[in-house]
C-alpha cells in the first residue's frame, strides 16, 4: 500500500472510532451511568442518519428532500429527533423492569429499519439515500484538507465536545444521583429523588448522543442504507466496546471503540490474508463469532472492562457497601 | 447428643454482623422457642442455620456433626426442614404438588409420606387439588408446614409460623405443632406471639441485638419479670 | 363477502404463524420464570434447530417429519453447550448481564450458521404443496400437519409440567426461587432440564417455521420479536399464558396484511407489545416480570 493509500485508511479508522466512541459515550449514559438496558442502539443510530441526511441532501426524484439546511441544522435536527424517540421509548418503560426496556429498545430499531426499507418516499428504501454532503467540504479545501480529513477534524471536535459534557454530567450531583440509583434503588428513593426523572433524563440524552453519532456517519459516509443499521454494527459493536473498554467509564468508553474497532477492522485484513480462498466468503460471520466470543470472556472474567468504573470523590447514600459486594 | 447445636455465632449478609454470639439449643422431641424484639436477629438465627446466609466465627452442630454453613439442600437431605416466614407456599402449585416438592430429593412411593402429613392435617386432604395460592393465610401455613413434614424431618424450624393469623387460627397452629412433637419431631421457631409460644414450649430463647439475652424453659420464662417487662407487653 | 373470505383464510395463516410463536414463546416464557432474563438468543436457537433437521434430513433421506426430532436433539444441545461454556459462570452476577451475553450469543450462533450452511436459502421440500379448498378457503396440507404438530408438541410439555416430578419442579422454580431452593429442589439439575426443553421447543418453532416458509440464517432473528410480543402478552413467565399471546400476535400479524405491507408483520407485532407495555404491563396472564 502506498504512503496515501495508508493516511487514507488511518483517517478513515479514526473517522470510525471516533463515531463508535460516540455512540459508546451515549449507551453509558443509559447503561454505564444508570443501568438501562437499550439494545437498540441501532435505532437512534438510524434515525439521527436519515434525519441529518434528509435535512440537507439536495432534492431527489427518489426521496422526500431538497430543504438543503446547513450541516449544522442537521446535527440538530438529528438529535432532537433521536431525543424524541428516547423520550417516547423510555415513557413507555420508565417503570418497567429492565427487560422490558431492552425488548422495546430491540423493537424499535427492528420497526424503524422495516419502516427504512419500506417507505421509498421518505427514505428511498433499500436503493439508500445517497449525495449527502461532508461537512464543511469548502473550508477544509481552502485550507488544503481532503473531505475526509476534515471530517475527521469535525468528528474529533464533536467527540470532545460529548466526552467532556459527559465526563463533567458523570462527576456533576446529578450523575451521582444517577449512579446511586443504579446501585441502590430503594435507597436512591427513600433520599426522595424521582427515579423515573433522572432515568428518563439520562435516556434522552444517551439518545440525543447517539442520533449525533448517527449524523456524523451519514454525513462521512455519503450514503445511507437499511443494511447499515442491522443490529451486528449500530448496536453489538456498540456494546461490547462499552463492555471491553468498561462500563460507567468515560475514558473506558474511548478505550473500548479504539480496541474494539481495531480488532473488527483488523480482523478483516487478518482473515483475508490468513484464509484460503474458498473460505474467503467465510471471513464475515468468523469476524462475527470473534467478536461475539471475546464479549463472552469478558463478560465471564473481567465483567468489569479495561478500565474499570471509579466513583468520583463524593460518595453518596450506600456506595461504597454495595460496591464492595458488586466486587 | 443433641439434635441441634449452635455454638456462639456471628455473620450477616455481606455487611455489619447481625448476629453477635446467638447460641441455641433443641434436644429430641423439643420444642424450642426464639422470642425477641424486632430487630433481634430471630430469624436470622434460622437462616444462617439452614445455610442461607453466611455464618462468620462460631458453629452449627446436627447429631453432633459439623454443618457450619451447610447448604439447604444438604440440610433437606439431613433431615432438617425450614418453613420461611412469608411466601412460604408455591402459589401456582396445587395443595398435593406443593407437598410433593417438599419430597423432591427423595425417591420411592410418597403416598405413605402423604397420608402422614394429612393425618395431621386432614384439611388439606380435602383441598388437596386447590391452588396454593388461592388459599387463605391459615390453610398457605399449613400447607407450608405440610410441606416441611415431608421429608419425615427429626428436625422442623419455623419462622413466625402464626404470623398474620387470627387469633382462633393461632390456637389451631399451636396446637397442631404440639402435634408435630408428639410424632418425635425437634421444633425450632421463632415466634412474636411469645406469650403463648412460650407457654408450649419446652424451652426459650430471648435474644436481642443479635445475641442470648436469657435462657430458661418455657414457664420459667413466662414467669421471669424483666422479660415480661421487655417483650411480652407486661 | 369477498372481505370475509380474505380474513377466514388470512386467520388460517394467523393460526399457523400463531402455534408456531405459542411453542417459541412457551419456551422464552419458562427461561425467564426459572433464570430470570429475557434469552435473546432464542430466535438463533430455533434457527439451529432448523438447519440441524434440514442436515438430518440430507443425510438419512428420512421423511421430513423427522427434521422435528433430530433438530430438537440439535438444539437442546446447543442450549445446554452454551448454558454450561457461558451462561454458568454468570448467573450468579445480576440477570441482565445474562441478557448482554445471550444477545452477543445470538450473533455468534447466527455466524456458525452461516459458517456451516452458507448463507443460502433452503426448503425441507422441493416443490409447491396443492391446497386442498374448501369453497373459496384453500389449506395447505401443511399447514394442518404444522399445527397439529404444535398442538402435540404443547400437550406433550403440558403433561410434563404437570405429571412429572421435574416439570412439577420447574413449576414451583418458576413460582418462588428462594422457596425452591430451602425445599430442597436441585437448582442446577432443574436449570439444565430448562435449556434441554426451551431448545426443543425452541427447534419445534424452528422447524415448523421452515415448514411453513424457508430456511435462512435470520429465520429465527426475524421472528424473535414476535415471540417476545407473545410472550409479554400472556404475561411473561406464565408458560400457558403464551399459546394465547402466540395466537394473537399470529392473528393480528396475518390479519393486518389487509392493510398494511406484509413485510410490516413484525412491527404490528412491536405495536401490540408496546400497547400491552402501557395498558396492562403484567400481560393477559398476570406474569412475573
Amino acid at each position: 500500500m502506498e504512503l496515501s493509500g495508508i493516511a487514507a485508511y488511518l483517517v478513515s479508522f479514526f473517522t470510525f472510532v471516533g463515531i463508535y466512541a460516540i455512540l459508546a459515550l451515549g449507551l453509558n449514559m443509559q447503561w454505564g451511568f444508570t443501568g438501562q438496558f437499550n439494545i437498540g442502539v441501532a435505532g437512534f443510530f438510524a434515525v439521527g442518519a436519515y434525519t441529518s441526511a434528509i435535512l440537507t441532501v439536495p432534492e431527489s426524484p427518489w426521496h422526500v428532500g431538497g430543504f438543503g439546511h446547513p450541516f449544522l441544522v442537521g446535527i440538530a435536527g438529528a438529535m432532537v429527533a433521536s431525543a424524541l424517540l428516547g423520550l417516547l421509548i423510555g415513557w413507555i418503560t420508565a417503570r418497567l423492569r429492565t427487560d422490558y426496556l431492552a425488548i422495546a429498545t430491540i423493537g424499535i430499531a427492528e420497526t424503524l429499519r422495516l419502516i427504512i426499507a419500506n417507505e421509498s418516499w421518505l427514505t428511498n428504501g433499500v436503493r439508500g439515500m445517497s449525495g449527502i454532503d461532508r461537512p464543511f467540504a469548502g473550508v477544509f479545501q481552502t485550507l488544503g484538507l481532503t473531505s475526509a480529513m476534515g471530517t475527521l477534524i469535525v468528528v474529533t471536535t464533536f467527540l470532545v465536545a460529548v466526552y467532556f459534557l459527559v465526563e463533567r454530567a458523570r462527576q456533576s450531583p446529578w450523575g451521582r444521583v444517577l449512579r446511586a440509583i443504579r446501585e441502590n434503588e430503594p435507597a436512591a428513593e427513600a433520599a426522595g429523588k424521582d427515579i423515573g426523572r433522572f432515568r428518563l433524563q439520562a435516556f434522552v440524552a444517551g439518545s440525543a448522543i447517539m442520533g449525533l453519532g448517527g449524523a456524523l456517519y451519514a454525513h462521512y459516509f455519503g450514503f445511507l442504507s437499511p443494511e447499515a443499521f442491522m443490529p451486528l454494527y449500530g448496536t453489538f459493536l456498540v456494546w461490547v466496546m462499552l463492555i471491553a473498554g468498561g462500563s460507567g467509564n468515560n475514558k473506558g468508553a474511548l478505550l473500548g471503540a479504539v480496541v474494539i474497532w481495531s480488532i473488527w477492522s483488523g480482523s478483516e485484513f487478518f482473515m483475508s490474508a490468513a484464509l484460503p480462498d474458498a473460505w474467503s466468503g467465510q471471513s464475515g460471520p468468523l469476524r462475527v463469532i470473534l467478536i461475539g466470543v471475546l464479549l463472552q470472556v469478558i463478560l465471564i472474567s473481567r465483567p468489569q472492562g479495561l478500565l474499570p468504573e471509579r466513583a468520583p470523590k463524593t460518595v453518596p447514600f450506600g456506595k461504597v457497601a454495595n460496591r464492595k459486594e458488586r466486587a | 447428643m443433641s439434635l441441634l447445636l449452635v455454638a456462639d455465632i456471628y455473620g450477616g449478609y455481606g455487611g455489619a454482623d447481625i448476629l453477635k454470639g446467638a447460641s441455641v439449643r433443641v434436644e429430641r422431641d423439643e420444642i424450642v422457642v426464639i422470642v425477641g424484639p424486632n430487630g433481634a436477629g430471630k430469624s436470622t438465627v434460622m437462616k444462617a442455620v439452614f445455610g442461607l446466609l453466611r455464618i462468620r466465627k462460631g458453629q452449627v452442630r446436627y447429631k453432633d456433626e459439623d454443618i457450619t454453613n451447610a447448604r439447604p439442600e444438604q440440610m433437606v437431605k439431613r433431615g432438617v426442614a425450614y418453613v420461611p416466614q412469608e411466601k412460604n407456599v408455591f402459589p401456582s402449585l396445587t395443595v398435593q404438588e406443593n407437598l410433593e416438592m417438599g419430597a423432591f430429593l427423595l425417591s420411592g412411593d410418597l403416598r405413605p409420606r402423604l397420608e402422614k402429613v394429612y393425618a395431621v392435617f386432614p384439611k388439606l386432604r380435602d383441598r388437596r387439588r386447590q391452588q396454593a395460592g388461592l388459599m387463605s393465610g391459615g390453610e398457605r401455613q399449613m400447607v407450608a408446614m405440610g410441606r416441611a413434614l415431608m421429608i419425615d424431618p427429626e428436625l422442623l424450624m419455623l419462622d413466625e409460623p402464626t404470623a398474620g393469623l387470627s387469633p382462633l387460627l393461632i390456637d389451631e397452629t399451636f396446637g397442631r405443632i404440639r402435634e408435630i412433637q408428639a410424632l418425635g419431631i425437634g421444633v425450632l421457631m421463632v415466634e412474636q406471639n411469645a406469650k403463648q409460644a412460650l407457654a408450649i414450649a419446652d424451652r426459650g430463647y430471648v435474644l436481642a441485638t443479635g445475641a442470648n439475652r436469657h435462657e430458661d424453659t418455657g414457664p420459667n420464662l413466662l414467669a421471669n419479670r424483666e422479660v415480661a417487662e421487655m417483650f411480652l407487653g407486661g | 363477502m369477498d372481505l370475509l373470505i380474505d380474513l377466514i383464510q388470512l386467520s388460517i395463516y394467523g393460526i399457523v404463524l400463531g402455534s408456531i410463536l405459542t411453542l417459541g414463546a412457551i419456551g422464552v416464557s419458562m427461561i425467564f420464570g426459572i433464570l430470570r432474563f429475557a434469552h435473546f438468543a432464542h430466535g438463533d436457537l430455533m434457527t439451529i434447530g432448523a438447519y440441524v433437521g434440514l442436515s438430518f434430513l440430507v443425510f438419512t433421506g428420512a421423511p421430513v417429519w423427522w427434521a422435528l426430532p433430530a433438530g430438537m436433539v440439535g438444539a437442546a444441545l446447543t442450549a445446554l453447550l452454551v448454558d454450561q461454556a457461558v451462561y454458568k459462570h454468570i448467573r450468579r452476577t445480576q440477570p441482565v448481564i445474562l441478557l448482554i451475553s445471550s444477545f452477543g450469543m445470538a450473533l455468534v450462533l447466527r455466524s456458525v450458521v452461516q459458517l456451516v450452511w452458507g448463507p443460502n436459502v433452503y426448503s425441507y421440500t422441493g416443490g409447491i404443496q396443492r391446497p386442498w379448498w374448501f369453497g373459496d378457503i384453500a389449506i395447505v396440507p401443511n399447514h394442518v400437519w404444522i399445527l397439529l404438530a404444535a398442538v402435540l408438541i404443547v400437550a406433550a410439555l403440558h403433561l410434563f409440567l404437570t405429571r412429572t416430578r421435574m416439570g412439577k419442579a420447574m413449576r414451583a422454580m418458576s413460582d418462588n426461587m428462594d422457596l425452591a431452593l430451602v425445599t430442597g429442589i436441585p437448582a442446577e439439575r432443574v436449570i439444565l432440564i430448562t435449556w434441554i426443553l426451551g431448545g426443543m421447543l425452541a427447534a419445534g418453532a424452528g422447524v415448523l417455521l421452515g415448514m411453513d416458509s424457508r430456511l435462512t440464517p435470520t429465520m429465527g432473528w426475524n421472528i424473535l420479536l414476535p415471540v417476545f410480543a407473545a410472550a409479554i402478552l400472556g404475561g411473561i413467565g406464565r408458560p400457558y399464558g403464551a399459546i394465547a399471546g402466540g395466537m394473537i400476535i399470529g392473528l393480528a400479524m396475518e390479519i393486518s396484511t389487509l392493510y398494511l405491507e406484509p413485510s410490516y408483520k413484525p412491527a404490528v407485532a412491536f405495536v401490540i407489545m408496546v400497547a400491552v407495555l402501557i395498558v396492562r404491563p403484567q400481560g393477559i396472564f398476570k406474569g412475573t416480570l
